[in-house]
């Protein structure tokens, strides 16, 4: 921190302003869970058994493999969001908090890329039935 | 951030009485947290056994329905509803509806009531007919 001028002094240390794009977004990707969730958990059993043939039948069917494509999406980007806040909140420590944000940052993305990874597999035949 | 100490702090938690929308915003973040990880754990390893092939599923299915993966499910349940019921909630609060004290207190009551008994609903049925199966 430098010690020049006022304004110096303080530039850099306000809000970054994505406070309410952030708060927006939990909005959003929570209805759109509302909804996709919903879908699939009365899907899932409303299906005859959870074997093996079952599953990858069923999550191949175009209108089975995109919704479950955006609730992969939605659930991970709000729990990202929703994460960071509880870390921001109880994390103190500026090293303890940056450390606890990036480990969040690649486990969402990590998981979201890896479940996305197996529907598409799946959906584009790579399982046999 | 260093705090001068010869400086008050204002009163916090251990000023207010207690109310069920605090066990509320509480249990709210709790059930989330909780999701984040187990949940989202279970729903990654789900789809990458579908994906692997029959044999890694048959390991996933296997410690899906032992009574342990039961017990993680049954309280995967409660969590997912207490959340969708307490975001509900949330949003009558965000459009600046619900604020009055018997209003708040009976909605944040009522999520609590209403994931227990959506619980209660879902799993008596399942564990029953597991039970006469078991028999």
């Amino acid at each position: 921190m430098g010690s020049g001028t006022g304004i110096g002094r303080v530039r850099g240390l306000g809000s970054a302003k994505h406070g309410s794009m952030h708060w927006w977004r939990q909005r959003v990707t929570a209805v759109s869970n509302l909804l996709l969730a919903l879908w699939f958990v009365v899907s899932l059993f409303r299906l005859p058994s959870f074997a093996h043939g079952v599953i990858v039948q069923w999550i191949a069917m175009p209108m089975v493999a995109v919704p479950l494509i955006l609730l992969t999406i939605s659930v991970f980007y709000h729990l990202r969001l929703g994460l960071q806040v509880i870390m921001e909140d109880y994390v103190h420590e500026e090293a303890g908090k940056v450390f606890f944000v990036l480990l969040l940052n690649f486990y969402s993305i990590a998981g979201a890329a890896l479940a996305i990874f197996s529907i598409l597999k799946i959906a584009f035949g790579g399982v046999p039935a | 951030m260093s705090r001068n100490s010869g400086r008050p702090l204002s009163p916090h938690l251990t000023i207010w009485k207690w109310g069920p929308h605090m066990l509320v915003s509480i249990l709210h973040r709790v059930t989330g947290a909780g999701m984040a990880v187990v949940a989202g754990l279970g729903f990654i390893w789900w789809l990458v056994a579908a994906a692997s092939g029959p044999e890694a599923y048959a390991g996933f299915l296997t410690v899906a329905t032992s009574w342990f993966g039961y017990l993680v499910a049954i309280g995967l349940t409660w969590a997912f509803f207490q959340h969708m019921f307490s975001a509900l909630r949330h949003f009558v609060l965000d459009i600046g509806a619900g604020y009055d004290l018997k209003t708040n207190k009976m909605a944040a009551l009522a999520t609590m009531v209403g994931s227990v008994l959506v619980t209660l609903l879902i799993w008596g049925p399942i564990l029953a007919r597991l039970a006469q199966g078991a028999e």
